[in-house]
């Protein structure tokens, strides 16, 4: 782990650690809270046969759109791709290969990773197409499936604010899947706005304890701005 | 004259009391949005990390950090809260959400629903469509009476598979307002102007109609 006194640094330098075939979760449920910088560093830093965690992939063109885009993922674990049109074509010519989880689990499932437990017993699902392969256990009449933890190599966080020793602040909407992956993935990186001095954040409104934490990137506002899409009601 | 659509939304409306806690599924459901009073006790929820969401006003700007999960840029009532998706789906399979309303490709009468794939054409992931149709205590499903090319999607047995079984407890579609029983869909409600005949017509489940109580809508 990262002493707490050495965890800022450049983004280029924090992503081009990450190997080839790494598996990387990423933030974020849509564009809210996804680490658009961190993205577009590791499309620049050229890695390949990735394999990687998102609620969603984003949409056409823009967050990990661009790396499947680039054939750079092999592997997608995730909930929903109904956004993104190239990931789904590239789904179904066999260029990348999807796995999908009940969006509650998938959540949970990166949680356990994070609160160090091994997996989790659950009723979502029993009877239907998504049970498949599932070992179920029957503790006092009911039955329940099993559900192994997810785990990765690297997590990609976005924070809204945070403090030299890696403490995280999110905000509205954009929290969504950071604090669980920040906690479950053996790497941190946690891209963000404004890093403060540590005292700086109320105590009682941080997220993410730095504990958790391995690197602190900060990044332009800017760099979210190709998240803001047109949709409206 | 209003559409068939407005006019569906309108019947759903009148599903929510105040006080309650509603979740919106993509699509159709999340028009509802506007169809509920503005001074109406309710939060909606949700699954992206929000409870109490409303629609933006006409000229408010947008938030960028704050969408609902079908993607569209939202804003907050008095006593709203956020969260991570962890907490959102534990609200979910805790039964704390009251009603939610969902679209659907194919529900049949007992109760099960289909709306998350049809193999071969539409496989885009399920989302958190399964907790929700599982979980929620009250699930009215909103959809046209009929797929584009006519065929029934109110059916003895779902033919797809399934996002969650005897789930449902009301259908509303242009046509009709039906509720889920042991015997069959018993029809609450038949649009104005449609005759019994009509209904069954379009319809391939065992309609429940009593003429001397049907209302209209």
């Amino acid at each position: 782990m990262t002493l707490l006194n050495q965890k800022v640094c450049d983004i280029d330098a924090a992503i081009a650690e990450i190997p080839d075939g790494a598996t990387i979760m990423v933030g974020g449920f849509g564009s809210p809270g996804t680490p658009f910088a961190l993205l577009d560093a590791l499309l620049a830093s050229g890695q390949r046969n990735l394999t990687l965690i998102k609620n969603d992939a984003n949409e056409p063109s823009i967050g990990i759109g661009k790396l499947i885009e680039a054939g750079r993922v092999k592997r997608l674990i995730t909930s929903h791709l109904g956004l993104n049109r190239t990931a789904i074509e590239a789904m179904n010519a066999g260029e990348m290969e999807v796995t999908f989880h009940p969006q509650g689990l998938l959540a949970e499932k990166i949680r356990c990773a994070g609160v160090g437990h091994g997996g989790f017993l659950t009723d979502i699902g029993i009877g239907t197409e998504i049970a498949e392969g599932r070992r179920e256990i029957n503790i006092e009449g009911c039955t329940w499936a099993i559900e192994p933890a997810l785990h990765a190599d690297v997590a990609l966080v976005h924070a809204e604010r945070a403090d030299r020793y890696g403490n995280l602040i999110y905000r509205a909407t954009a929290s969504n899947f950071n604090p669980l992956m920040a906690m479950a993935a053996e790497r941190v990186i946690a891209q963000t706005y404004r890093i403060d001095e540590p005292g700086d954040l109320p105590i009682d409104t941080i997220h993410t304890p730095c504990a958790f934490i391995s690197q602190v990137v900060q990044v332009d506002r800017a760099s979210s701005q190709q998240g803001v899409r047109p949709h409206d009601l | 004259m209003i559409s068939d659509q407005q006019r569906m939304l309108t019947r759903a409306a009148r599903e929510v009391i105040d006080g309650q806690i509603v979740n919106l599924g993509i699509g159709l459901p999340t028009r509802l949005f506007h169809y509920l009073p503005d001074d109406m006790d309710v939060l909606v929820h949700s699954e992206n990390g929000v409870l109490g969401c409303r629609p933006r006003h006409e000229g408010e700007a947008p938030d960028i950090d704050m969408i609902d999960s079908g993607g569209a840029y939202i804003t907050t009532r008095a006593g709203a809260s956020v969260f991570d998706s962890a907490t959102s789906f534990a609200m979910i399979r805790r039964s704390r959400v009251d009603v939610t309303f969902m679209g659907a490709f194919e529900v049949d009468q007992e109760g099960n629903l289909a709306n998350w794939k049809i193999p071969g054409k539409f496989s885009p992931g399920i989302g958190g469509a399964m907790e929700l149709a599982q979980k929620v205590a009250r699930l009215v499903v909103l959809c046209s009476h009929n797929d584009k090319h006519g065929n029934p999607k109110i059916l003895t047995r779902c033919q797809l598979p399934l996002t969650a079984s005897r789930c449902v407890s009301r259908i509303i579609t242009e046509k009709a307002v039906m509720d889920v029983t042991p015997e069959g869909l018993e029809v609450v409600e038949i649009a104005e102007g449609l005759s019994v005949e009509a209904l069954r017509e379009v319809t391939d489940a065992t309609l429940l109609i009593n003429e001397s109580r049907l209302g209209r809508f």
